[in-house]
């Protein structure tokens, strides 16, 4: 039997789809572009080719479709009665036939017209022998174009069809509606089959798998089934009994024995009865569901003899070698609701499963192949004697002991029944500290101290260390009273005058250190000036005479000393030694009978005064080359414009080009606030 | 509820702080904040880092033997609880770190001290040796006592040169 695969035919697709498909296709695989001007052969041929391209692809693809669909004859009789059911054998039948009369059309149409171009004369007239034959192939697909559509339908509902093996072990469920046929299979298999109160919730077949002694069994869900002639079934009670018809299978009819249904057990039991000739050669089971509702005992008399009629037919398709009591076999109870006897019946229809088909394969010829294989290795025994099992006294006893410990466990009270008794899990909380074995029972509840400024206190744990505390701190009393005498220290110390001094002292330094450091960074661009030019008048006898009293000296005598030794007051002293009568004579006065005497004496003598006083600058001095005083002024004021510019740029003369920085790197890089980077 | 060290400064992380590296050879490196995991995983030696516990240790900044060490130690066997050892423990427990605190700050003033004695050595010797720059040699002949000389009253100016000055 060929297990045909539905899920794998292709997609069937519509009439006009197809025509775009081919001719787009022919418009991509042959060449495009003919001349009038080439050869008549070259034109001929390049209309054949595409008329033949078309004409290929067409019959390809409608190849295609019939090979796919299946053949109703060489199927499973299972699957093509499911098929008629669904679909009308004849109907598909002819779908199919008028797929394959287009496609000998679409040959004959190519073939004729491609003798017809043989004899094409012309560009013109070949392209309307092509149109035309394109045509009417498409006007031929036009035409198929419903049968495409029904099978397409077809198609797709097909792929969804449940994948029955008919040569597993099944188990087939069948029926009234609403007796709990779907609610059983949810239980043994892991089907997800709709469950709803109304009639016919299931409409077509549903497959499960259950495991039993680690075999595989197909479990089929069926739907509901009413009692009424045959011919008057609908296509969804014909899945069903095409399902029972041609499965081999073992049944298990489902009997509503509360009659939540809708239905009484007599009229089940009809049903029952009006298909029992389908039942022939299968091991069936009824099963009574919904005990919980309606417990076997309390049945009426009338429902008992029912049921007992129903049992005496399954009591026919019992297996000859089934030996157990064979009431539990055939008549079983169960309830979906509560669970009870749910892996019960499963049990029971596997194993009456396996009874038949092992008993099918002893009856096939086959089967002395297979039992010459097989052989069975007993012990011979050596004598008579009887040797029975043997358990040691010990392990008696054991198992005894541990038999009577758990009815123990089960008399004490629970750590949970009393969380229960003391108001729930969120009330009350066990304590845990209540079977601990500690020295006194006092203890029980202490918070145990884990932590004490910043030190582990586990880490601590010694039974004798407070006396070594106490140790510990003698010895260090100890020590501190033989450590007093330190005070060698105080000797090393300075009196607070001494610290003055050395403070003045560090000052001091530090000032030289820092004068000295500006003197050297500035040597290279100060000139060495002689004292008397200092313009800063740092040299004065104030400061002499501050700096000397620093030094604890007393100054006036310096200072007397120096002011005689002056240079004005020299000249000074001199004129009046000369003019001793004291009229205080003007040095600016010039003598001239004393010029001879003091010449050399006045050319080194200035008034004070006047040393110290100069001409205002703009004032012309007859050497300097000036004609006037605004002349003077402006020569004056270029020369300081000249210099102003270098001087604000810290430079110290015209040749000064010293560039310290060549890039400044705050000027290249960086992203430009305004501009371009090539224009920084 | 343990109290743990860091592994790289050797202080007490506590719960709730720092982080655990687990390497794969199970060894476990407790680090008491960022700083500490930052600096391992740089690789860095904390018996070179100058902050850190075990440099000051290796380098004798900080007591390295002592008696009060012996009294902390880790157990890893568990004890049975016991109320009146842990009363003994609580009460012992500060006694011998007030001991142990006073140890190492004596430590440390006995090795800062050595430091205390050159440096006032080195002070006086600096006063004899520059007590010129602030006082001249004649003032200290007369007064040899390592002091600031009194001040000499100040110079002011003679009369007659004002009236010079004014023509």
């Amino acid at each position: 039997m060929v297990q045909c695969n539905f899920k794998a035919i292709t997609v069937v697709p519509s009439g006009k789809e197809m025509i775009d498909i081919i001719l787009s296709r022919t418009q991509r695989q042959t060449p495009t572009v003919v001349h009038k001007g080439s050869r008549k052969q070259t034109i001929r041929h390049f209309y054949m080719h595409k008329v033949k391209v078309t004409g290929e692809n067409f019959k390809d693809k409608l190849f295609t479709i019939i090979d796919q669909f299946p053949r109703l004859e060489a199927i499973h009789p299972f699957y093509s009665d499911l098929l008629h059911v669904l679909y009308n054998k004849d109907h598909y039948k002819l779908a199919l036939a008028q797929v394959n009369k287009a496609r000998n059309q679409i040959s004959k149409i190519a073939t004729d017209y491609i003798r017809l171009l043989k004899y094409g004369d012309s560009l013109y007239r070949c392209k309307c022998l092509k149109v035309a034959a394109l045509g009417r192939m498409c006007t031929v697909i036009k035409g198929i174009g419903p049968s495409l559509a029904y099978l397409e339908q077809v198609r797709q509902h097909m792929a969804r069809l449940p994948s029955i093996d008919p040569n597993m072990r099944t188990i087939l469920i069948c029926g009234y509606p609403n007796v709990g046929k779907s609610s059983f299979v949810n239980k043994i298999t892991r089907a997800d089959v709709d469950v709803q109160p109304y009639a016919f919730t299931t409409k077509s077949l549903f497959v499960g798998h259950t495991d039993y002694n680690c075999l595989r069994y197909q479990v089929i869900d069926t739907p509901g089934i009413l009692d009424r002639p045959f011919e008057d079934r609908n296509i969804i009670e014909m899945c069903s009994i095409t399902a029972l018809a041609h499965l081999r299978s073992a049944v298990l009819f489902f009997l509503d024995v509360s009659g939540s249904c809708g239905y009484s057990i007599a009229q089940q039991a009809a049903l029952f009865h009006s298909i029992k000739s389908l039942f022939l050669n299968k091991p069936l089971m009824i099963v009574c569901n919904k005990i919980d509702l309606q417990p076997m005992h309390a049945l009426s008399e009338e429902d008992k003899r029912l049921v007992d009629e129903m049992k005496a037919e399954a009591h026919k398709t019992l297996s000859i070698g089934g030996d157990q009591n064979g009431e539990q076999q055939v008549l079983l109870t169960m309830s979906t609701l509560t669970d009870e006897g749910v892996m019960d019946v499963r049990n029971t229809a596997c194993e009456r499963i396996l009874d038949h088909r092992v008993e099918i394969k002893m009856k096939s010829k086959k089967i002395n192949d297979h039992l010459n294989r097989f052989h069975v290795a007993v012990p011979k025994s050596r004598d008579a004697k009887d040797r029975p099992i043997y358990i040691p006294q010990q392990v008696l006893e054991q198992w005894a002991k541990a038999q009577e410990g758990e009815q123990e466990k089960a008399k004490r009270k629970l750590e949970k029944e009393m969380e229960n008794e003391n108001g729930g899990a969120g009330v009350y909380s066990a304590s845990l500290k209540k079977h601990y074995i500690l020295a006194s029972d006092e203890w029980k509840e202490d918070i145990i101290p884990e932590i004490i400024d910043g030190h582990n206190v586990a880490d601590f744990m010694d039974p004798d260390i407070l006396e070594r505390a106490k140790e510990l701190e003698r010895e260090e009393g100890m020590v501190l009273a033989g450590d007093v005498g330190d005070e060698s220290e105080i000797d090393g110390d300075m009196m607070p005058e001494e610290r003055e001094a050395l403070n003045a002292i560090r000052k001091r330094k530090k000032a030289l250190i820092q004068e000295h450091r500006i003197k050297k960074s500035t040597a290279e661009s100060r000139p060495v000036v002689p004292r008397k030019f200092d313009k800063d008048w740092q040299f004065t006898t104030e400061r002499m005479g501050c700096q000397l009293s620093g030094l604890g000296l007393d100054p006036s005598k310096a200072i007397e000393r120096v002011r005689s030794r002056s240079v004005s007051r020299r000249g000074r002293k001199r004129e009046r030694s000369v003019a001793a009568d004291g009229t205080g004579v003007d040095s600016m006065e010039i003598d001239n009978e004393r010029e001879g005497n003091n010449k050399k004496l006045r050319l080194r003598s200035v008034l004070r005064s006047r040393s110290r006083s100069r001409a205002p600058i703009e004032e012309v001095v007859p050497g300097e080359g000036f004609k006037d005083k605004e002349q003077k002024v402006k020569a004056i004021k270029l020369g300081k414009k000249s210099v102003k510019k270098r001087n604000k740029h810290a430079r110290k003369g015209e040749a000064d080009r010293v560039i310290l920085n060549m890039m400044p790197k705050h000027l290249f890089s960086g992203k430009r606030g305004i501009g371009k980077t090539s224009r920084r | 509820m343990r109290l743990e060290k860091c592994w790289f400064c050797s202080s007490t992380i506590y719960p709730g702080h720092g982080i655990q590296f687990v390497r794969n050879d199970a060894k476990i490196f407790r680090f008491c904040r960022s700083k500490c995991h930052k600096n391992f995983k740089m690789k860095r030696n904390p018996r070179k880092v100058k902050w850190t516990k075990a440099y000051r240790r290796l380098h004798g900044k900080d007591m390295t033997q002592d008696s009060t060490f012996e009294f902390e130690r880790k157990r890893n066997r568990p004890q049975r609880y016991d109320r009146i050892n842990t009363e003994k423990v609580l009460q012992a427990i500060p006694k011998i770190s007030k001991v142990k605190a006073t140890r190492e700050k004596d430590h440390i003033t006995k090795r800062l001290s050595v430091g205390r004695v050159n440096r006032k050595r080195e002070d006086r010797r600096e006063l004899e040796q520059s007590i010129s720059l602030v006082k001249a040699p004649s003032v200290l002949k007369e007064d040899a006592t390592l002091t600031l000389p009194k001040q000499k009253v100040t110079v002011s100016y003679a009369q007659t040169e004002n009236t010079r000055m004014e023509e």
